[in-house]
């Protein structure tokens, strides 16, 4: 990419420009000692805090316990599978955040000793921490669904919602599969990451299917009876892929009338609704969702399987000194997104840097976007701006909300581009460079 | 967690503010502006391919442009509408602080050199008056065009001269004129502001 140098120029100007609004007091607290910050999980939430803190008090020390060498964003995954991009433009690694000081320990942690205040990893011994920041995204409720769990998913049934090989599997299996071809995908209860997703998902693998394989077709089998943007998906599925007539690219079963599933036989690719059974020829199920496995060996889950937090700081109402954030952390009225994950590691960096320096938490801000391309050139958007009332994040009344239904087809095109630069941006916000 | 006094009379403050929520009080000015850096980059200078810079303009320009935002018949835009209003004015004046300090780091993108060339000259003769040092200045209250994301470039002229935005009655007579004289002089402009580094 042609970006590199001037990305570099950001960091350091966006490191200068830090270290001045910030004036001088961080620069003379910099010679104490300013303590150690260990963050479980380098993805969107962990990476964003260890460069805000870096970016806050460049004294305080940073580390990242991230099991892969490179982190493949979800966001834009879907495009991968349409194969309007590769999945070398979604990888990122750690480099820049290295060249900020910030130490990468590759090593899965398994547990968290909020009493002796370490993280326990599996090959490097344990990692002693002033302050603990947990952003390990999701795990899946494999018992749910009959026949699948991790090894299933990651040869035959991919799940494909932690980007990767799964991600590359699931495209190898589109490629794969022959004209005709049905293509299941079956979204999760709520709440998951990224509601609108799966329905993104849809549009792209059938803008693939009206390219290559125009006799085929997606079979949304759907835990819900309404989903995200629902307005927008079905008005843009009937615009680009002939939704409600006799050969549309996309059906879509909701809950109530059979889309429930319950099982599946990896063999076959067949899958059992409540109703009815199914043949895919490629079969992507989203299982249902709860916490990352960390938070719950640290004990950090409520029991809905989320980790709840003090809204202000992203405090563990469970644990001291232990900060969640990300899809794990109770964070609604935000939903568990990207952009989500990316704002409130900003407000728990803030939070972690205060009181490391003994200073009260400061009034938290967020936002969230969701951008999801519908076809080459069509864009939606979903947006929310949130405060603070004093003990819970709360949206601001009357910011926010969808593209309008009516939007022309022109600005539609506008927001499939500036879906594109809020992945350059969000990325380089979070990995650096 | 200590609900100081500080916080307490934020609380009352926050109550009298427009947004309609009770606020427990107004947050930094770094911590705004950092909510917006996953789309317009890292302190507001943006790696396109269209979302725009925001870094360097003048504080009117950004306080104007974010209460246009807000005015339902106000700005048109694709998602800033949305955005601006979960601002008070307040908050806005702060990001305004912010991001007139940072430095734009002009976009890195295609242009064409001969195009560009021919823009300088027309840019001198229409748009330097309100844009000076070759529309890099933000002094004038007018944004900052050199360097800035051609494609949002072409998105704001389109929507100038559509009515979708209100343009400035005196840049409305030099546009037409160019217009007149030179049906390609917009992108010969545009080259030209996309080719500045
Ligand atoms: C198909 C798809 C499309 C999406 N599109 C969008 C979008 O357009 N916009 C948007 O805002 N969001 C989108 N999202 C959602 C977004 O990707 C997630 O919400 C976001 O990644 C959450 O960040 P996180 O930090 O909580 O988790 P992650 O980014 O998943 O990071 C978790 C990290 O923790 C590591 N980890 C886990 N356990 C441990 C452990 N025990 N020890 C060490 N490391 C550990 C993992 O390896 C991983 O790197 C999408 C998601 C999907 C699946
Ligand atoms: C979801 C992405 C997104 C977020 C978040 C966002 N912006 Fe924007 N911004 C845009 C886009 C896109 C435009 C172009 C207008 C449009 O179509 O909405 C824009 C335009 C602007 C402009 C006008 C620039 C000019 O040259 O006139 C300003 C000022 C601005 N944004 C400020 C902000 C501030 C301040 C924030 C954070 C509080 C913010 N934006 C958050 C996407 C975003
Ligand atoms: C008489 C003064 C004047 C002249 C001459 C003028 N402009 Fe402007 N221009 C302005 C002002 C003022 C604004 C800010 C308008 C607003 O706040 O909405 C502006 C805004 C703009 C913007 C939007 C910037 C952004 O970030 O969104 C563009 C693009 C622009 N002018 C291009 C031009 C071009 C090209 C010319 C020459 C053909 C020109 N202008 C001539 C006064 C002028």
């Amino acid at each position: 990419m042609s970006g590199i140098s001037r990305r570099n120029f950001i960091q350091i100007t966006g490191g200068a420009a830090a270290v001045s609004t910030l004036g001088v007091s961080n620069i003379l607290l910099a010679g104490k000692s300013a303590g150690h910050v260990v963050i479980v999980g380098g993805g969107i939430g962990g990476a964003t805090a260890a460069r805000y803190i870096k970016r806050a008090d460049p004294a305080v020390q940073v580390t990242i316990v991230e099991p892969n060498k490179d982190y493949y964003t979800c966001f834009m995954s879907n495009e991968v599978l349409s194969g309007h991009r590769t999945l070398d433009s979604i990888k990122f690694g750690y480099k820049n955040l290295e060249s900020m000081g910030v130490k990468i320990v590759q090593d899965y942690a398994s547990n968290i000793d909020a009493g002796k205040k370490h993280v326990v990893t599996k090959k490097s011994g344990n990692i002693a921490y002033d302050r603990c920041i947990v952003s390990p995204g999701v795990d899946f409720k494999w018992e749910m669904i009959e026949g699948l769990d991790a090894k299933v998913a990651a040869e035959k049934i991919p799940h494909a919602w932690k980007a990767g090989p799964q991600t590359a599997l699931m495209r190898k299996q589109l490629e794969a599969m022959k004209d005709g071809g049905t293509v299941i995908i079956a979204p999760p209860p709520n709440p998951f990451r990224c509601p609108p997703g799966p329905y993104e998902r849809a549009c792209q693998v059938a803008d693939y299917l009206k390219n290559h394989k125009p006799k085929s077709k997606v079979l949304i089998l759907d835990a819900k009876d309404k989903f995200s943007k629902q307005g927008l998906f079905m008005q843009g599925w009937k615009k680009h892929y002939g939704y409600g007539t006799d050969n549309s690219l996309i059906e879509w079963v909701k809950g109530a009338e059979g889309g429930i599933i319950e099982g599946v036989d990896a063999k076959t690719n067949t899958v059992t609704g409540s109703v009815d059974e199914y043949k895919g020829d490629v079969v992507n199920i989203i299982p249902a969702q709860k916490a990352g496995k960390i938070a719950f060996t640290a004990g950090l889950v409520n029991d809905k399987g989320w980790c709840p937090v003090n809204q202000q700081t992203f405090e563990s109402t469970k644990h001291k000194d232990v900060y969640v954030i990300g899809d794990s952390s109770v964070a609604s009225p935000l939903p568990k997104s990207g952009y989500s994950a990316n704002s409130e590691a900003k407000v728990c960096a803030a939070a972690v840097v205060a009181s490391l320096q003994g200073k009260d938490p400061a009034i938290p801000t967020l936002v969230n976007t969701c951008y999801s391309v519908l076809a080459p050139g069509d864009g939606i958007s979903v947006a929310m701006v949130y405060n603070f009332d004093g003990k819970k994040i709360q949206k601001v009344k009357g910011s926010g909300g969808l593209t309008p239904m009516d939007s022309s087809p022109a600005m539609r095109a506008r927001e499939e581009q500036y879906a594109h630069s809020w992945f350059r941006n969000i990325t380089a916000d979070v990995f650096g460079g | 967690m200590k609900l100081n006094k500080k916080v307490l009379a934020l609380l009352v403050l926050g109550g009298l503010s427009v947004s309609g929520n009770s606020m427990a009080g107004t947050p930094s000015a770094l911590d705004l502006a950092n909510t917006c850096a996953g789309c317009h980059g890292v302190d507001g200078s943006s790696n396109g391919p269209a979302i725009p810079s925001i870094a360097g303009v003048s504080p009117d320009y950004f306080k104007d442009a974010m209460m246009d935002y807000k005015d339902a018949d106000g700005r048109y835009s694709t998602i800033m509408a949305r955005i601006a209003k979960g601002y008070t004015e307040e908050e806005i004046g702060l990001m305004a602080g912010y991001f007139s300090k940072q430095k734009m780091v002009p976009a890195d993108q295609k242009f064409d050199a001969t195009q560009a060339k021919a823009g300088a000259k027309l840019h001198k003769k229409y748009c330097e008056k309100c844009h000076e040092d070759g529309g890099k200045s933000a002094e004038d209250d007018a944004g900052v065009l050199a360097g800035q994301w051609t494609a949002y470039l072409h998105y704001t002229m389109d929507d100038f001269t559509n009515g979708r935005r209100d343009m400035p009655k005196k840049m409305k007579k030099k546009v037409q004129k160019l217009q007149k004289k030179d049906a390609k002089g917009m992108e010969k402009l545009l080259n030209y502001y996309g080719s500045q580094k």
